[in-house]
């Protein structure tokens, strides 16, 4: 195993590339990211998508805010190179909804609102609602690790190069011509 | 951002290791042992410690107060104090007038200013009271598996340091090397293709 220090900074690629795929994915072939086991139904593209473009000596940020915001900004961003450095998630089961960040380089879930839960009244409270909550920050760890390793999965397989970045080639060149 | 807020931040570590047996008595003392450590009143700057989820002001890890169901729930907390600049300042000018008066003299040696200043900034910090910051973390022991409440960085390496002191046990942070490493079940070949990769440019056509 590489030294954690110059692996985090070494394979920050790997995160963006995740996220990248993910988008792709969820206007793609949603169905197969999502194991019954999960217990989520749907899952799309939230009000946030930061893109970063290193290619050719630049650093380039473009950010799209907004609940409805159109991605076509980030779609162009795409076919001039850029890759998705943070992405807004909401996954659902049922009438429950989670939204949730995922920052590429840590895999960190931020501003993570599960479902509501009751109000805590007194002390007695407590220990129920930490359980709870417990439970339904898990839905979305597992949910962002099943994701991640379904992602590393393809990432590291013969078929990367030969299925999945084509068909996220002809994805990005279709969809900047919308 | 604690575990009952509306929104959090969720940083995720794997547990490496094994503690002894008798598992409670020993996460019991330990976080005694490691406890934050009050320093109003105390020339210190910074203190960093561990503290109970329900009572973090009165950290106490008294029989099972820190487990809820399969997991141990506990915070750790940073008490930092912070003096103004500004403030430094005006004492520290204050004070070696204070001195040029006392010993009639027109200047003072660079060492003696020095000394000045580390005495001026002493009194200061047993003034100022310090400000807590406490960020919650879920361990599911079973699964070795840590949740942190926050992504900032200088809370997660005081974490790292102090779980390693605190319980002789290693957090190694997922991210996306380690979480493909660690918990991804990759065959050989696959780990291999891991250390060996590098990006992919996905269009071809991009200018």
């Amino acid at each position: 195993m590489i030294d954690v220090s110059v692996a985090y900074n070494r394979y920050k690629f790997l995160g963006h590339e995740f996220l990248t795929w993910l988008w792709h994915m969820i206007e793609t072939d949603k169905d197969a990211l999502l194991a019954p086991a999960l217990g989520m139904d749907d899952i799309y593209i939230g009000n946030r998508v930061v893109l970063e473009n290193s290619s050719h000596n630049r650093d380039e940020v473009i950010s799209i805010k907004g609940d409805g915001a159109g991605l076509e900004e980030g779609l162009l961003a795409l076919q001039k190179g850029a890759k998705v450095t943070e992405i807004n998630l909401v996954a659902k089961a049922g009438e429950n909804e989670w939204r949730f960040s995922v920052k590429g380089e840590s895999l960190n879930l931020s501003s993570l609102k599960p479902p509501e839960t009751g109000n805590v009244e007194g002390v007695e409270d407590v220990e129920g609602a930490v359980l709870e909550k417990i439970s339904l920050y898990e839905k979305a760890v597992n949910l962002t690790d099943h994701l991640y390793r379904q992602f590393v999965k393809r990432r590291l397989s013969p078929e990367w190069e030969t299925q999945t970045v084509r068909q996220m080639t002809v994805w990005i060149g279709r969809a900047a011509e919308r | 951002m604690g575990v009952l807020s509306s929104s959090v931040s969720i940083t995720q570590y794997r547990v490496e290791g094994e503690m002894d047996s008798g598992f409670m008595e020993t996460v019991a003392a330990a976080l005694n042992a490691n406890a934050i450590r009050e320093i109003d009143n105390e020339p210190e700057e910074k203190s960093a410690g561990w503290t109970s989820f329900e009572s973090p002001f009165k950290p106490d890890f008294t029989g099972s107060s820190f487990m809820f169901g399969t997991h141990l729930v506990f915070s750790l907390r940073i008490d930092k104090k912070k003096i103004p600049s500004k403030v430094v300042a005006k004492q520290l000018n204050m004070a070696v007038a204070k001195r040029l008066a006392d010993s009639e003299r027109e200047t003072l040696h660079r060492n003696e200013k020095t000394e000045i200043k580390d005495e001026v900034i002493r009194r200061l910090l047993l003034k100022i009271p310090a400000t807590p910051n406490m960020y919650d973390l879920i361990w599911n022991y079973e699964a070795k598996m840590l949740w942190f409440f926050t992504g900032l960085k200088a809370a997660n390496e005081e974490l790292e340091t102090l779980f390693n002191k605190t319980f002789k046990l290693s957090l190694i942070r997922m991210f996306p090397y380690t979480g493909a490493l660690l918990a991804c079940d990759l065959t050989d070949i696959e780990k291999d293709r891991l250390e060996k990769l590098s990006p992919t440019m996905f269009f071809r056509g991009a200018a």
